[in-house]
């Protein structure tokens, strides 16, 4: 059943990409939209909303990580570190660790900027580097970051991390151990960082990153302030992944510093090579196909496995799968599976 | 309009531009020319603000702009294209000319982001304006076709029009004829003097003598770093000085 | 002042080790441009290939005379050989190709090559650390009142006469000629009649095999290898060859030393948490403000 909800997603998303009608592939999306709502109405099956709300904060990040990496054209190699900033905000300010209890919906405002605040500082260095150097340092900053979260053992709780951290609530009612509230807010996030992620393609902005993207140096001399433009890729990036970060440990009650480490900002990294990076129904595709694997066939693999006398732990080729997505995509279809018309033929052009 | 005063810019051991002191008259058209290697891309880099000079000064309208960053001169009104063309290459044309735009924006991240009426309005004009520069160069049929694919003579144009859209008063063309048939030149030269018509200063470095002596008024001639000639285009195709330098190299 | 030296002599044991994996990202940067993120774990494999073979012959302790000899070096060149066969191989496969493309497109494949890497490691070898037999005997000298074992010596003249046997190669060779050439202007090379296939090739031969050379000695020296140790390692030792600069063999030495001896002061002064947070710090510092490094010279952008 949990299929049906990811393919016909990943579907829509694809033929809406194909339709060369704006009006339509907006009505696509609504469309999509509405059902999604609508789904829990007919459906009690909570495990399949758990694993849509990881889907969609999987979808978040890749959003983000996407105006970074695709639209801006920055090897972000240490997302996970402004995800983790927003999962830490909302543990030391919604849990005993400090008694302090903020409300949920406050910390999604302070999270972003927090991250977006920390976007900027960790950004802000890397301005004059080369792209792989710059990729570099911020694999650099990914590393530190949940590092300090493990060290600062007074203020963290050290590798232990926080736990028992409070249920968000709306209108007085608490979210509880119920995981549709957590899917709707998900929802609701996507909605507003697709809303954004258009508009800023669109806009002087966007046109400013893909002109530093395809030539850094000819950008600043027709004007472009190449400093502030970069800024605020880091910026917003990081601001959804902060985002994310407050759902994520809400929805999970707990963080803990290896939730953040490497393997995560990579793996978002594979959901952008995937899907196509730059392209917007590219990169949603690209992280529900990669959760899908993750959080669905990994598992029942075990279980089938299992049921066949095979003593398998599928879960241990999380890597494996994302290093051969790398490897793959990038040596066979480095535009990836669903590119925008530019990628394609920029890519194409480059290996001619 | 533009005053350069000794500069010198040394790269390790070599002097590529030696003590160089030059004046570009608003309104002007000015050539600057000379063998390969003279150091004429040099001196573009360091007014565009890619270079920091070794030594000397840089003045526009009495600033002075050695030091600060590309972007900053440009938005101070210098524009330029490159010898080796550098357009973005996978943008539409037409979004090549509005990024040349963007520093006479003002939609703010707060616009950019939700798409406030300023913006939309803002993005209409621009992308007027962007149409208009197209027609003026010359490339209004090809509004939407990738940098990257247009004709050799059209990239080049298309350069011109992308640094027009930053609204110069000085601009900077860096061998625009290069790659050009004769009747593109021709084309160009007429393109030149209709952008000096619009109130804009030209600057050029060129190869092809015919182009840069039927559209200059002034001529500095460089080899080796140094300044070895200045003058009208009559006076620098009788210099002795400039014909030894060129030697086998006809001045047309 | 006593505990000052023995954690200088441990820094230049540790940093022994990171120069060796140094070389190897400096030789594939210098050519190729390439940052090769799989290199740190050809690095782990090398430890893991020593131990297969020296539990092949059966060794499980320490080792004398003969044996001593004999199996140590088999052990070291056949994890140097095979290394050197995987790095030739992952350059073949995944990075040729590529060769032209954008920047990013070979480090990307790089990072994958890696995590395919760790995942084989971790599957053959299993999630926890593995013992690895201490094959070489280790009777410490007294160095200003400082136990000073014999495998940190082993393990820092064995760096340094491959540093040294690096460079004669590469100066006074036709094949060392052609990887500077290559370096240098690989069009030209082209042109100048060298195979830069071959070239590329023997520049991934040579620095897997330093890195299998290093996965030997730091086994023995640690008595243990992980299938993650090539992650930190591989960073930190690209933090060498940065601090060094990049693409300078020297340089991968010198600043292999300077890191291991940082992190082993770090360790001592702030604890073994904040010791990764001091050697990133560094690599951030160093691109940022230092991007040619200690030896490498300043490059202008043309314009
Ligand atoms: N970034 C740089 N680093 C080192 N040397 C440079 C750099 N840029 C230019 N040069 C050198 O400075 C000298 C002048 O170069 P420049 O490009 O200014 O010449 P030019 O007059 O434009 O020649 P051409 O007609 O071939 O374009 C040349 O010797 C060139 O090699
Ligand atoms: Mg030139």
């Amino acid at each position: 059943m949990i299929y049906a909800y990811f393919l016909v997603a990943i579907a829509v998303v694809v033929v809406a990409q194909r339709l060369p009608d704006l009006r339509a592939k907006r009505g696509l999306f609504l469309l999509l939209g509405v059902a999604l709502l609508c789904a829990p109405l007919f459906d009690r099956n909570d495990s399949t909303f758990n694993v849509l709300a990881d889907a969609g904060i999987f979808v978040l990040l890749a959003l983000g990580l996407n105006i970074v990496v695709g639209f801006a054209g920055l090897l972000d190699l240490g997302y996970a570190a402004f995800f983790a900033i927003g999962a830490y905000t909302y543990a030391m300010m919604a849990s005993p660790q400090f008694n302090l209890h903020l409300p949920f919906w406050l910390l999604l405002f302070l999270a972003a900027a927090f991250a977006a605040v920390f976007g900027i500082i960790l950004g802000a260095p890397t301005l004059r580097l080369r792209g792989d150097y710059l990729a570099i340092v911020t694999l650099g900053f990914g590393e530190i970051v949940p590092q300090i979260f493990q060290n600062l053992t007074k203020y963290t709780g050290g590798p232990n991390g926080i736990g028992a951290l409070d249920f968000p609530s709306l209108f007085g009612r608490s979210f509880g151990q119920n995981t549709i509230p957590y899917y709707y807010v998900v929802l609701a996030l996507i909605a507003l960082a697709l809303f954004f992620a258009y508009n800023l393609r669109d806009s002087r902005l966007g046109r400013a990153w893909m002109a530093i993207r395809e030539d850094e140096l000819a950008a600043r001399h027709m004007g472009i302030n190449t400093t502030a433009v970069k800024l605020a890729a880091f910026a917003l990036g990081a601001s959804f992944s902060g985002l994310a970060g407050v759902v994520f440990a809400a929805k999970l009650s707990l963080v803990s510093p290896d939730l953040f480490q490497f393997q995560v900002s990579v793996l978002i990294v594979s959901m952008l090579v995937l899907g196509g990076m730059g392209n917007i129904p590219g990169v949603i595709v690209g992280a529900l196909v990669l959760v899908l694997v993750n959080n669905v066939v990994l598992p029942q693999a075990n279980t089938i496995a299992a049921g066949a006398g095979l003593h398998v732990d599928f879960g241990n080729y999380h890597f494996f799968i994302y290093g051969a997505i790398l490897v793959g995509i990038m040596l066979f279809r480095p535009e990836g599976l669903l590119p925008s018309r530019q990628r394609k033929e920029e890519l194409h052009h480059a290996a001619a | 309009m533009l005053r350069l005063e000794g500069v010198t810019k040394r790269f390790g051991e070599l002097v590529a531009v030696n003590d160089l002191s030059l004046n570009v008259a608003a309104g002007s058209i000015s050539a600057i020319i000379g063998p390969n290697g003279a150091g004429k891309s040099t001196v573009f880099n360091m007014v565009s603000g890619i270079y920091r000079p070794s030594a000397g000064e840089i003045l526009f309208e009495d600033a002075r702009i050695d030091g600060w960053p590309a972007h900053r001169i440009a938005a101070a009104g210098i524009a330029r294209t490159f010898q080796n063309i550098r357009l973005f290459s996978f943008m539409a044309a037409i979004d090549n000319v509005l990024a040349g735009e963007d520093a006479h924006l003002h939609a703010r991240l707060w616009d950019s982001l939700l798409h406030t009426p300023l913006q939309r309005r803002e993005e209409k004009a621009a992308r007027e304006r962007a149409r208009e520069l197209l027609r003026f160069v010359g490339l209004e049929g090809v509004a939407e076709t990738y940098a990257r694919n247009l004709p050799y003579g059209s990239q080049r144009r298309l350069e011109i029009a992308r640094a027009l859209a930053s609204r110069p008063k000085l601009l900077l063309l860096d061998e625009p004829a290069a790659g050009m048939n004769p009747r593109e030149k021709g084309e160009l030269a007429d393109l030149v003097a209709a952008i000096r018509e619009r109130g804009i200063t030209v600057l050029l470095i060129e190869h092809d003598m015919g182009l840069v002596m039927r559209v200059s008024d002034e001529i500095t001639v460089l080899d080796y770093g140094e300044k070895i000639a200045h003058g009208t285009p009559a006076e620098i195709r009788n210099d002795p000085r400039v014909i030894a330098a060129y030697l086998g190299t006809a001045v047309a | 002042m006593h505990e000052f030296l023995a954690q200088l002599f441990n820094g230049i044991a540790l940093g022994g080790i990171y120069a060796l994996i140094a070389l190897g990202y400096t030789m594939v940067y210098g050519i190729i441009g390439l940052i090769n993120f799989a290199h740190g774990d050809v690095y782990t494999l090398g430890s893991f290939f020593a131990l297969t073979i020296l539990t092949a012959l059966g060794v499980s302790g320490e080792l004398h005379g003969v044996a001593l000899v004999v199996d140590v070096a088999i052990a070291l060149i056949g994890a140097a050989l095979l290394c050197g066969i995987v790095g030739v191989l992952i350059e073949r496969l995944a990075y040729r190709r590529l060769r032209n493309a954008p920047r990013l497109a070979p480090l990307i494949t790089a990072i994958g090559i890696s995590f395919i890497l760790e995942n084989v490691m971790q599957i053959w070898k299993g999630p926890a650390p593995v013992p690895f037999p201490a094959v070489v005997p280790n009777p410490s000298v007294m160095i200003a009142g400082v136990a000073v074992g014999a495998q940190q010596f082993l393990l820092v003249g064995l760096a340094v006469v491959m540093m040294v046997a690096l460079q004669l190669f590469i100066h006074n060779t036709r094949l060392g000629r052609a990887m500077r050439a290559t370096a240098e202007d690989r069009d030209a090379a082209q042109l100048m009649g060298i195979n830069i296939n071959k070239t590329i090739m023997l520049t991934f031969l040579i620095g897997s095999a330093l890195a299998g050379v290093a996965g030997f000695v730091s086994g023995v020296y640690y008595q243990s290898t992980w299938f993650f140790n090539g992650f930190g390692a591989g960073l930190k030792a690209f933090t060498a060859a940065v601090l060094g600069g990049i693409g300078n063999i020297a340089g991968a030495m010198l600043g292999g030393f300077l890191i291991g001896i940082i992190e082993s002061f770090a360790t001592w002064k702030f604890g073994g948490q904040w010791s990764n947070v001091t050697v990133f710090a560094i690599l951030i510092l160093v691109l940022v403000f230092r991007p040619s490094g200690l030896l490498g010279e300043a490059v202008y952008e043309r314009a």
